[in-house]
């Protein structure tokens, strides 16, 4: 009997939650709120999904209603994708290491 | 491009997001990490634009569409200023739980073009994971903007509760598994639009009766679900980056919001329940009663510091109010040039968000390795000479470890009064946000400097 794609899906999914366990532990806790960011960025992946549906009307209407849904989501995951990744690359900046004060 | 080349490339993407994240262990690999981010994701747009491979003028739009989103995100990330942070990210996770909303809709709208089935026939594993999708990211959404408002003072930070609220709340979610049902037993889009209102709507009841100093929490949760709702679209496009991706963000948020609990010594649902420090306020405020504080000024700060040796810095919510930071870091580089050893204690739940206190001392300059987290420096507080308290309140309150009856009891407070002496910069002598009052401002050592955080840092480095 066939094993259903649905069971490898899942089970990236319950194995890549105990690789987000382990590797979020061992983020050091100042560096929190870039973690927040970058997670963010990263989540908005979802505009794999958004361009999709974008393209998914035909050559003579490119808008119908669900390309249009498409569209939408792909400019906010674009706002998310860049904010949170200049955002995070802005506050990681200041983490360098600075010359100590004489 | 094959499928079976896609989705290695999106496996790829996945294990750099995991690297983005391994990344932040220390600051020093940090930056690399976030490189590792940008790389998979330009992996994963460019593989989903080759795999689908007709290049119609649809591409013009989508290029057009993630321009005027990149633009804004760009031109938001370079003017936001780093106190704004907690706002920023609670405004990000609701664009995350709308975009799911979106790809959601457009999925149930047009199956055939995600490979679903057809309309009105969506395979019914499909039609479950979209909707689950669909349901949190709502939450997600109306949940991350009325924190958004709360944060942003546009709405009152004070809990907001009403009778009757939890069984509507639990109505509501049975509700949602009982159209969810409906939803895949009869694929009517009736059932579709019913299920996204009702989520917004407990999306909004559920974050509405959450103070404003829970608001660690909250952020964390919603970084959780934002992740969880990313997971769903994935199991529906059968897109391991997604999933990926969802899981870690998912337990990411999880972890923070367990770390951020426990740094206020109270359970996850006890928060999510809401209605802290409405209730307590009133019990407060019977007891009240005048009791002698003493009262300084930034001369005899200065004084103080001059002739400490070691100075702790406990910053808190009030410094990011006023944007003290970079007033403190040049008193504290005064303090330095006088040979006076000084460090940062920062309690886990200082701030709007994890972590918040940090960024705000790293973009004034402060050297990561002055701030310490409060296991790490809670006991040197008995050797210090001076702890200088800038808008923090609660953090410190010893009532936590010595008051039963304290609505903050048990919860793991810095040593502050163990110091020879203790600065307290305050607008007021008004409680914190748990409404209770602080024992440190009575005590013998104790020297209450009212003013404006970045004033009275001002003020101090002239005097020292």
């Amino acid at each position: 009997m066939e094993i259903d794609p649905f069971i490898f899906r899942l089970s990236i999914f319950i194995l890549s939650i105990f690789i987000g366990y382990y590797v979020v532990w061992s983020v050091t806790p100042s560096l929190h709120t870039p973690l927040m960011s970058v997670t963010n960025a990263i989540s908005s992946v979802i505009i794999v999904g958004a361009i999709i549906a974008g393209l998914a009307g035909n050559s003579e209407s490119i808008f119908n209603t669900s390309s249009i849904f498409g569209f939408l989501a792909i400019s906010l995951a674009a706002i998310n994708i860049f904010g949170g990744f200049l955002v995070t690359q802005r506050m990681l900046q200041m983490y360098k290491k600075k010359k100590k004060v004489k | 491009m094959s499928a079976n080349l896609s989705a290695i490339f999106y496996l790829i993407s996945g294990v750099l997001f995991i690297l983005a994240l391994r990344g932040l262990s220390s600051p020093e690999t940090s930056r690399q990490g976030n490189l590792f981010g940008i790389i998979g994701m330009v992996i994963a747009i460019t593989v989903t634009f080759l795999s689908i491979g007709n290049f119609s003028i649809g591409f013009f739009y989508v290029f057009f569409f993630l321009l005027i989103g990149g633009s804004i995100g760009a031109f938001i990330a370079y003017k936001i200023p780093m106190t704004a942070m907690p706002e920023l990210v609670a405004g990000f996770h609701s664009l995350v739980g709308l975009a799911a909303v979106f790809v959601a809709i457009s999925a149930f709208l047009n199956p055939e073009a995600f490979n679903l089935g057809s309309s009105g026939n969506i395979k019914l594993g499909s039609l479950i994971e979209m909707s689950i999708g669909a349901v949190v990211g709502a939450i997600t959404f109306s949940g991350s903007i009325i924190a958004f408002l709360k944060l942003q003072g546009i709405m009152s930070g004070a809990p907001i509760t009403f009778k009757g609220q939890h069984p509507l709340n639990a109505l509501i979610l049975f509700s949602i598994i009982v159209l969810t049902y409906l939803l895949c037993s009869t694929q009517s889009s009736h059932f579709f639009w019913i299920l996204l209102a009702v989520s917004f709507l407990i999306g909004f009841l559920l974050i509405v009766p959450i103070g404003g100093a829970d608001m660690p929490v909250v952020i964390s949760m919603l970084n959780s679900y934002s992740g969880w709702a990313a997971a769903g679209i994935g199991f529906t496009l059968e897109n391991s980056a997604l999933i990926i991706t969802g899981a870690l963000v998912g337990s990411s948020g999880a972890i923070l919001s367990y770390i951020m609990c426990k740094g206020m010594n109270r359970s996850f649902f006890n928060v999510i329940l809401g209605g802290f420090g409405a209730t307590e306020q009133s019990g407060a405020s019977g007891s009240k009663e005048q009791r002698p504080v003493k009262n300084g000024n930034a001369e005899d700060a200065a004084f103080l510091m001059k002739n400490a040796s070691s100075v702790i810095i406990v910053p808190g919510y009030g410094m990011a109010v006023a944007q003290a930071q970079h007033a403190l870091r040049e008193m504290v580089d005064t303090l330095k040039k006088n040979d006076i050893k000084v460090s940062y204690a920062i309690h886990p739940v200082a701030g709007r968000m994890p972590g918040h206190m940090n960024v705000l001392l790293a973009e004034a300059n402060v050297p990561y390795d002055e701030v310490f987290e409060l296991e790490e420096i809670n006991n040197d507080f008995a050797n210090a000479d001076v702890a200088f308290v800038i808008g923090a309140n609660d953090v410190t309150n010893p009532a936590a470890k010595t008051d039963p009856q304290s609505p903050i009891y048990g919860m793991p407070v810095l040593d502050v009064e163990k110091c020879k002496s203790v600065l307290f910069v305050k607008r007021s002598l008004s409680p914190g946000y748990a409404g209770i009052d602080n024992d440190l401002f009575y005590k013998e050592n104790t020297l209450m400097l009212f003013a404006d955080a970045k004033k009275m840092t001002e003020e101090i480095t002239k005097n020292l």
